[in-house]
């Protein structure tokens, strides 16, 4: 069993999600295995960022598990659960448009520093030291995604295909096991989404174990250790790439039974 | 990065210590320092106010009831139990604190318009209780009697004494809400205003961080109501009605939201422009604020404070 726990850092069994009537996952199982990336692919409403959704913790699952490094977080909620290692992006950009790049960073460190209210009315000298520490680290993951010469740039007026960078930079501040990607590429012009590949493969390769769902299949095949395909909420294929691309059952929900 | 600069606050804090002198040289505005007074007890308002609402974005409608908190707990406890000003100045932030956070834990889950109706409905209730609980609060005629403040043997019952204890709160209480705007605590209330989903995402206690906002902005409320019964002597419930709610809003919309100078601009301005520049409107006064309402929510969304950085703007072109 623990050696299970190190293998696999996210297990979902039997997990349920209705909205109403509407069963929107069904009876879904899955395990990550620690340091891989898994993308999650399907038709559109096949259930996939509620499925983030859920292991993120903004909604609770109608029924089921998620175990998170042999823990279960199906009832935590989001801020929690960022605090036990788990960290996501948005289909939709969320930034904060309101902030610096680098605020957007630090912001991504909340989890690792502790934030007094007393404390940082009085700029006692700890709080002091924690935002040096923090603006250091949050530059060194700018320079990372390559965004280091725009840290005083408001993240609004970044082009998407910067945005979505910096949103990953953000979730990476806070030094996550499991990085939740929902549609990195979307949006993404050529030679963007070859950055955006090569960041998900550079992050990956620091030991950060990687979900992403994507509808770019290029990129899913290119660097996915495993892919799982949802249809209705429900798994109907899992496994490295190259078998899921021939998988009769995938072919015919993606085309529809045509081909 | 956030950062309000320094300067400015120097140059205003010494501007506040030789205003007195200054108005003393001119006669027409000899009494100044006597409405800077009451400026100043709004301003500890509007500074918590503007964290909440410009940096939080959260709407209060119901900060003159906090403010009542404070001027009648120390009123009471002064006035009919000769209790220590100072105590009971404690004494009325700590209950402003727990009031807030047992109306703040169900009201902040609540968004926009309905979060405004639950505090709306919290100042009415309040102002209620001020009028109906006779026995205490002396009902709708008030409550006169209240002691002026000393420390130390020394009374702070001159005008200028008195002017430069409530405008020290006033510097103290800005200066701790600038620290918390540039730290760590006032980016998360930025991420929240910005997006709630992104910032629990990223481990942002939303909830917990709205609850305390709220909380400071009712101490400081709390405070400045304290201040007051001292000053006047005297309190009845009309000073913390709702209209008082609206026109606290009024200042920090005047004076920029976005901008915790905006609180100090707007509650200065208002003030003056109540207690001394809109005589002859009489009842019409509050028409002059909806005018300077709309003016300003259709043509200087930032406020007052903003305006510099649409003059930059200009040049800049």
């Amino acid at each position: 069993m623990s050696a299970d726990i190190e293998e696999n850092v996210l297990e979902l069994q039997g997990v349920v999600m209705t909205f109403g009537g509407l069963m929107v996952l069904n009876n879904l199982n899955f395990k990550v295995r620690r340091g891989t990336i898994k993308a999650i692919i399907g038709p559109n409403g096949a259930g996939k960022t509620t499925l983030f959704n859920v292991i993120t913790g903004s909604f609770s699952p109608t029924e089921g598990t998620v175990m998170f490094k042999g823990r279960p977080i199906q009832d935590l909620k989001a801020h929690k659960i960022a605090y036990q290692g788990i960290s996501r992006t948005f289909q939709t950009v969320e930034l904060f448009g309101n902030m610096t790049v680098l605020e957007n960073v630090m912001l991504g460190c909340h989890t690792r520093v502790r934030t007094s209210f007393m404390a940082s009315g009085l700029v006692l000298p700890q709080s002091r030291r924690k935002e040096k520490r923090i603006r250091e680290s949050a530059l060194k993951i700018l320079k990372f995604i390559g965004l280091a010469d725009k840290f005083k740039d408001s993240a609004d007026s970044l082009p998407l295909g910067e945005q979505k960078l910096l949103e990953i930079g953000r979730a990476l501040a806070s030094e996550p096991e499991l990085i939740c990607l929902d549609e990195p590429a979307a949006g993404l012009n050529e030679t963007e989404t070859h950055l955006a590949s090569s960041l998900i493969k550079a992050i990956n390769a620091k030991g950060t174990t990687v979900l992403l769902v994507e509808h770019d299949m290029k990129v899913v095949m290119n660097i996915s250790d495993e892919i799982l395909v949802l249809n209705y909420g429900q798994k109907i294929a899992e496994g490295p790439p190259e078998d899921v691309r021939n998988n009769p059952g995938v072919i015919d929900a993606y085309l529809g039974g045509v081909a | 990065m956030l950062r309000i600069a320094k300067l400015p606050i120097a140059v205003f804090a010494l501007f506040i210590i030789i205003f007195p002198w200054i108005a003393h040289q001119i006669p027409t505005i000899e009494h100044y320092p006597d409405i800077m007074v009451f400026a100043g007890i709004y301003c500890l308002i509007t500074i918590g106010l503007s964290l909440l609402m410009g940096y939080a974005g959260q709407i209060s409608l119901g900060q003159a009831a906090f403010f009542g908190i404070g001027a009648y707990i120390s009123g009471i406890l002064t006035a009919n139990y000769g209790m220590n000003a100072w105590a009971c100045m404690v004494i009325g932030m700590a209950v402003a604190a727990a009031v807030a956070a047992l109306v703040g834990t169900p009201s902040l889950k609540l968004k926009g318009h309905y979060l405004a109706m639950a505090t709306l409905a919290f100042g009415i209730i309040i102002f209620i209780i001020f009028n109906e609980e006779i026995e205490w609060t002396g009902g709708p005629d008030g409550m006169s009697g209240i002691p002026g403040l000393s420390l130390l043997g020394f009374e702070f019952d001159s005008v200028e004494s008195y002017y430069y204890l409530v405008w020290g709160f006033v510097l103290v209480a800005f200066i701790f809400t600038v620290n918390v705007i540039q730290s760590g605590t006032g980016r998360a209330l930025r991420a929240i205003h910005a997006s709630e989903p992104a910032a629990s995402a990223m481990g942002v206690d939303v909830s917990k961080f709205k609850i305390i906002i709220f909380v400071y902005s009712a101490v400081l409320g709390s405070l400045a109501g304290s201040l007051y019964a001292h000053y006047l002597n005297f309190i009845n419930p009309s000073t913390f009605d709702l209209f008082f709610s609206i026109k606290l809003l009024i200042m920090i919309a005047l004076g920029g939201m976005h901008n915790i100078w905006g609180a100090i601009i707007g509650a200065c301005l208002i003030t003056f422009l109540s207690y001394e520049w809109l005589h002859y409107f009489e009842e019409f006064e509050v028409i002059v604020y909806g005018a300077i309402l709309l003016f300003v929510t259709v043509l200087l969304p930032d406020g007052l404070a903003g305006v510099p950085g649409i003059v930059k703007g200009w040049f800049r072109r």
